[in-house]
């Protein structure tokens, strides 16, 4: 089982294609849309959002993305309702950004507290969100220097969604700090903001105790062509 | 007389509460279309008119109880701020009252403020913001002012003094919300939640003064 993700919306619709979007990359996950009222209208329902958050939580917890003002007020509601409140956390962070990265990190089998993370550091710049920072203790520590390489994308579509999320998920599984053409190789988010097509260089720098498998990772994505033609 | 309220006068105000925001309906989608979305009084009736069908399928027993179904009805049938805001209103107060039958100028007084803090704590307002905190705000301190001199007039005086509070909204600039976006051109227009608090609170009064035992 995994983390169980409830994407509240004020639109029926909005909420569908986010949790439709998020689960092409998180194929185990319970993703369970909240969105609009019972009528079909605009707007957020308390009861809506407590059935979906029942649905979502398998036992390892549910984190909920909520769009704005009244989604917001609402699913904080819908949480204090639940018999036991800290079943489930309202991440701050963007519905599309933050539920992808979400859902990419429960697949990955991260616990609860760990998906808020991902979620909320969906869209922080490479590094800010990592709690001491690569330039931190080991720069004067006598650390080895980053191991580093390049690899050109031949794929045609390049890095795009899939791609991003497997790598990401790949990678985080690994005790390695590594960078992407300067942003967080383990951020599925960071990755596809550098809209990297066929043909772009992947600048990578890795360091850490599993540096050498994690540059081996990104080489044999690169070169298969992530599985694609 | 034993100065109190019952379950009755807390049927008894939200079926008025219910009663003056069907009347002020049109009105309050006013005052939301000069700074909002114009869809204040719509979703508010929607709401109570949804509660009203519940009230009339099953009575509820206690006044915590009425107001638990009233903050579960809003908040799953006002779809926009006002559910959430309303309903943790109800939520918190029933909180605060418990299990008991009949609540006493202090319970009353314990329900407003509980009320108003829950209001707070989930829009995150501050008085002065042009919001429904700034009508609540007055009538939580009216009411606790006037807590020695019984029920009738703890809600008496919650009751003008949200009134008061939601007239003085009217030269606000908003700082949440829609209107917060519009500036110095919120000014001259009265806050929608204030004037619809103002309502409600009335209608508490207006039920206790036919409800007292």
């Amino acid at each position: 089982m995994t983390v169980g993700l409830v994407v509240v919306s004020h639109s029926a619709q909005l909420a569908a294609g986010v949790v439709e979007l998020a689960s092409q990359m998180a194929h185990d996950v319970a993703l369970v849309a909240a969105g609009g009222m019972d009528d079909g209208s605009v707007g957020t329902s308390l009861d809506r959002i407590m059935a979906a958050l029942d649905e979502a939580d398998s036992g390892d917890g549910v984190v909920v993305l909520a769009d704005l003002g009244s989604a917001v007020m609402t699913a904080e509601a819908a949480i204090e309702f639940l018999d036991r409140p800290a079943a489930a956390c309202l991440a701050d962070a963007p519905l599309v950004e933050g539920s992808v990265a979400a859902a990419v990190e429960a697949q990955g089998g991260a616990d609860q507290a760990a998906v808020l993370h991902a979620a909320e550091t969906a869209w922080s710049p490479a590094g800010s969100a990592s709690p001491p920072g690569p330039s931190g203790p080991k720069a004067g520590g006598g650390a080895p220097a980053p191991l580093t390489s390049v690899f050109t994308l031949v794929n045609p579509l390049g890095l795009h969604a899939r791609p991003a999320a497997a790598l990401a998920s790949e990678l985080g599984a690994l005790d390695v700090e590594i960078d992407v053409n300067g942003v967080d190789a383990q951020s599925v988010m960071m990755l596809m903001t550098l809209g990297a097509g066929q043909g772009a260089e992947l600048h990578v720098s890795a360091s850490g105790p599993e540096a050498q498998q994690a540059l081996d990772v990104v080489r044999r994505a690169v070169e298969s062509g992530f599985g694609e033609s | 007389m034993a100065d109190t309220l019952g379950t009755d006068w807390a049927i008894d105000w939200l079926r008025r509460s219910a009663a003056t925001v069907a009347d002020h309906r049109v009105e309050l989608g006013e005052l939301d279309r000069a700074i909002g979305d114009g869809d204040h009084g719509e979703n508010l009736d929607r709401g109570f008119r949804a509660l009203m069908a519940k009230l009339d399928a099953e009575a509820p027993p206690t006044p915590g109880s009425a107001f638990k179904m009233a903050a579960m009805t809003l908040m799953s049938t006002v779809g926009g701020a006002a559910g959430p805001l309303c309903g943790t209103a109800y939520l918190r107060a029933a909180s605060a009252v418990g299990e008991v039958d009949i609540l006493d100028a202090g319970a009353l007084v314990a329900a407003l403020t509980s009320a108003r803090d829950g209001v707070v704590a989930r829009g995150k307002a501050a008085p002065g913001d042009k919001t429904m905190i700034d009508a609540w705000t007055p009538a939580v301190d009216a009411a606790a002012a006037a807590q020695g001199q019984g029920v009738l007039a703890v809600l008496e005086a919650a009751a003008t003094a949200a009134e008061a509070g939601a007239v003085d909204t009217d030269p606000l600039i908003a700082h949440k919300g829609r209107a917060s976006y519009l500036g110095e051109r919120a000014v001259g227009h009265r806050d929608p939640g204030a004037a619809s608090s103002a309502l409600i609170l009335r209608a508490a009064a207006d039920a206790a003064a036919r409800n007292a035992t």
